[in-house]
């Protein structure tokens, strides 16, 4: 069972079906007890980062979610999910986040060549950094995965499993241990986003690679 | 290395999609459903569902539809057609669609861009114009094309874009049902006009109108069409072949 957290951003309604359709039984939650007691957690999330850090706060399932992952728990965070693992995020102003991945949110803009358009959207090639890791079994070099963002993580490059080119080399994944994110958004990323799903339900953590 | 788009178009009314389709191997042509996922078999990279239904009851099987595609197929999906207030926005959001297109609701009330961008985040805002050219001037039509609202068509998107829409569907009438290519000098315009995706539609014959609208517009980023997909006349999975052979990135 996997518990995807409801903290009021964004529509989960894909992300379920997603699941659902690779026979992986998930539930939307905003209960400690079922967070914690779920095999895996998803933290999904799209719009701005400031209004999302807040709502999980003021829940406290900041906390549920940081308590839950440093037991050992696999951890997947998408798009807005994924930037909030991040220590910061400089999206309207300077923003603390969950801190359970090294680095920090910063816009596109200035980053790229003019001619670049932001929003990033659309479909980018991935391309793997270090070891495979174990979300991308089932994929090979240069897969195609759906973006859609103007931020984007920095000072990460210990965690950094993937990335795509967009004028430069933008983080596209990060795994330390049993946390997981992704920056695109595997639920409508067709056939490969649902292998990437696939592969985290079936991933088990090894002992001492844990947070 | 971000890749070309290749969009189908399905025209819906009362949960059916219209505009004969004339599909073997489906058993039913008309259900969004079947044909949605059969698009996104053939290497579609979105999907656009236009709601032409005009009642009330109409509108309501439209949701129950776009429910159903979300729940089975898992490539982004925009909506479009009777969206007037945010409520709208609100409605086929919920019903998992990610991306939502304004056309003649922000004509009437320009300030649906600017709350809905602000309410949902600038990536879920499409605007979708309707342009051709009275006296050589780009002229932005409303109500599916049939009313001339005056407007420069340029000064509009752009307007629309500074708004916070954050993508732009050009429908050229000129080319439109003409088959005879993309509007390339429209599209052009635009292009230099704005720096978020802009979406190319209209004109669409054949597999090498694409070639040619992404030969000569490099920064185009989609191209969307309905008939030809409809009717088999361009297969997409032959045309994004082609494409790549022509040194197009696409997803293959």
């Amino acid at each position: 069972m996997i518990a995807i957290i409801d903290y009021g951003v964004g529509n989960m309604y894909s992300l379920k079906c997603s699941l659902e359709s690779q026979g992986i039984e998930s539930v939307m939650t905003r209960d400690r007890e079922t967070i914690l007691n779920a095999d895996k957690i998803i933290l999904p999330g799209v719009g701005a980062f400031k209004d999302a850090a807040k709502n999980l706060r003021e829940s406290g399932l900041d906390k549920v979610v940081i308590e839950a992952a440093k037991s050992g728990k696999p951890l997947m965070g998408i798009c807005l999910g994924m930037q909030l693992l991040f220590e910061k995020s400089y999206e309207y102003g300077e923003c603390e986040g969950l801190g359970l991945i090294k680095g920090s949110i910063v816009p596109l803009e200035g980053k790229i060549p003019p001619s670049y358009k932001i929003p990033h959207i659309g479909w980018n090639a991935l391309s793997f950094k270090g070891e495979k890791s174990p979300i991308f079994k089932y994929l090979n070099e240069n897969d195609c995965v759906y973006f859609v963002h103007s931020y984007y993580g920095v000072d990460c490059a210990e965690s950094t499993i993937a990335t795509c080119e967009y004028a430069i080399e933008v983080t596209a994944a990060v795994q330390k241990g049993n946390v997981f994110g992704c920056q695109f958004h595997p639920e409508k990323s067709g056939k490969v986003g649902l292998s990437i799903l696939k592969a985290f339900d079936e991933y088990i953590p090894e002992g001492g690679e844990t947070l | 290395m971000i890749t070309k788009r290749i969009i189908p178009c399905l025209d819906v009314k009362d949960g059916r999609v219209v505009k004969g389709v004339n599909f073997k191997g489906l058993s039913d042509v008309s259900s969004p459903v079947e044909l949605g996922q059969y698009y996104s078999e053939m290497g579609a990279d979105e999907l656009v569902f236009y709601d032409i239904t005009a009642s009330y009851e109409g509108r309501k099987l439209f949701t129950d539809i776009l429910t159903e595609v979300a729940s089975k197929v898992f490539i982004p999906l925009t909506v479009g057609g009777g969206i007037n207030t945010i409520e709208d926005f609100d409605r086929v959001l919920k019903c998992g669609a990610d991306k939502v297109s304004v056309n003649s609701g922000a004509i009437k009330n320009p300030k649906l861009i600017e709350e809905a961008a602000k309410k949902y985040g600038n990536q879920c805002v499409v605007i979708s114009a309707d342009v051709k050219r009275v006296d050589g001037v780009f002229r932005v039509f409303s109500k599916g094309g049939r009313e001339n609202t005056g407007m420069e068509a340029i000064s509009w998107i752009k307007r629309c874009v500074e708004m916070g829409a954050g993508e732009v569907v050009v429908n050229s009438i000129d080319t439109d049902g003409v088959k005879g290519g993309f509007d390339i000098p429209m599209l052009s315009a635009v292009l230099d006009a704005v720096n978020v995706p802009v979406i190319a539609s209209g004109g669409a014959g054949s597999m090498e109108d694409f070639v040619t609208l992404f030969n000569l517009l490099p920064t185009i980023d989609a191209g969307l069409a309905a008939s030809i997909f409809h009717f088999k006349e361009v297969e997409i999975s032959e045309l994004k072949k082609l494409l790549s052979k022509n040194d197009i990135k696409v997803r293959l």
